[in-house]
């Protein structure tokens, strides 16, 4: 274990009984609160991994602009609070799925690459001249089509969301 | 740094949390959150590779990831939105119009 593995565990902590508390909190605005802490963790991991651009990114994008989307739609949309009325009354088979992918994925992982015998990682190539040169070069055309895929989703999202003016 | 297993049972974690969510929410929002836990689970496998494997492509896949789930959201909260003027209620139980 060195320093980069113990601020990983922390953070990984964190964000994990953050995670189990976006899925089990009882008032809709908590857990978007909850979500804050899990994706500022998700992107902690990104900047302890390496990948200073994804890891910023993530945070500007997802506590900056999602959650913000995530407590408008809240806002808009008036929910009941308490877990009867936020939960279906069978959520036992939910968790029963939940712990079944859990262990199945823990394992799997820990019998690829056993936690004793795996040497660490090198930090991840994110730098932003590296990701840059690699996104507008070999990349260029997934790119293009995610910004259409952002342009289609913005126009659909205003047709939705707009009232009909009876014209 | 960091050892890979540790990282990609953080991610596996997330996402057995994120089905949860998924299953065992009825409002629609939160069904929503849920979903951005997978694709979170997603992202830092992806990085995780990345850094393994001393690839650039692990990261710029998970920059598509964040913006497709961007977009996604933004559709998500528009129908929610516009299923709670039509029905008063976002709960994805009640939403049974096109059910044979």
């Amino acid at each position: 274990m060195n320093a980069h593995e113990y601020a990983f565990v922390v953070v990984a902590t964190i964000g994990s009984i953050a995670a189990v508390a976006v899925v089990t909190a009882r008032n809709v605005v908590h857990a978007a609160l909850y979500l804050v802490v899990t994706l500022a963790a998700v992107g902690m991991t990104f900047l302890l991994l390496g990948a200073e651009f994804v890891g910023w990114v993530q945070i500007l994008i997802y506590v900056g602009a999602i959650v913000i989307l995530f407590l408008f739609g809240l806002m808009l949309t008036k929910a009941p609070i308490g877990r009867d009325t936020l939960d279906y009354q069978n959520r036992a088979v939910g968790a029963v799925v939940a712990v079944v992918v859990a262990i199945g994925l823990g394992s799997l992982i820990l019998q690829a690459w056993p936690l004793a015998s795996t040497p660490a990682a090198p930090s991840a190539p994110g730098g932003s001249d590296v990701l840059g040169s690699a996104l507008f070069n070999t990349y260029v055309l997934p790119f293009e089509a995610v910004s259409f895929v952002l342009l289609a989703a913005l126009i659909g999202a205003i047709v939705l969301a707009r009232r009909d003016e009876g014209t | 740094m960091i050892r890979l297993p540790l990282v990609l049972l953080f991610s596996a974690f997330l996402f057995s949390t994120g089905i949860y969510g998924v299953l065992a929410r009825r409002n629609a929002v939160m069904v929503l959150m849920a979903i951005e836990l997978l694709l979170n689970a997603v992202n830092v496998n992806l990085i995780a590779f990345a850094a393994e494997l001393q690839d650039i492509t692990g990261v710029v896949f998970a920059l598509f990831v964040i913006a497709v789930a961007a977009a996604e959201v933004g559709i998500g909260l528009a129908i929610v939105i516009l299923l709670f003027r039509n029905r008063a209620s976002i709960n994805v139980d009640e939403v049974d119009l096109l059910k044979w």
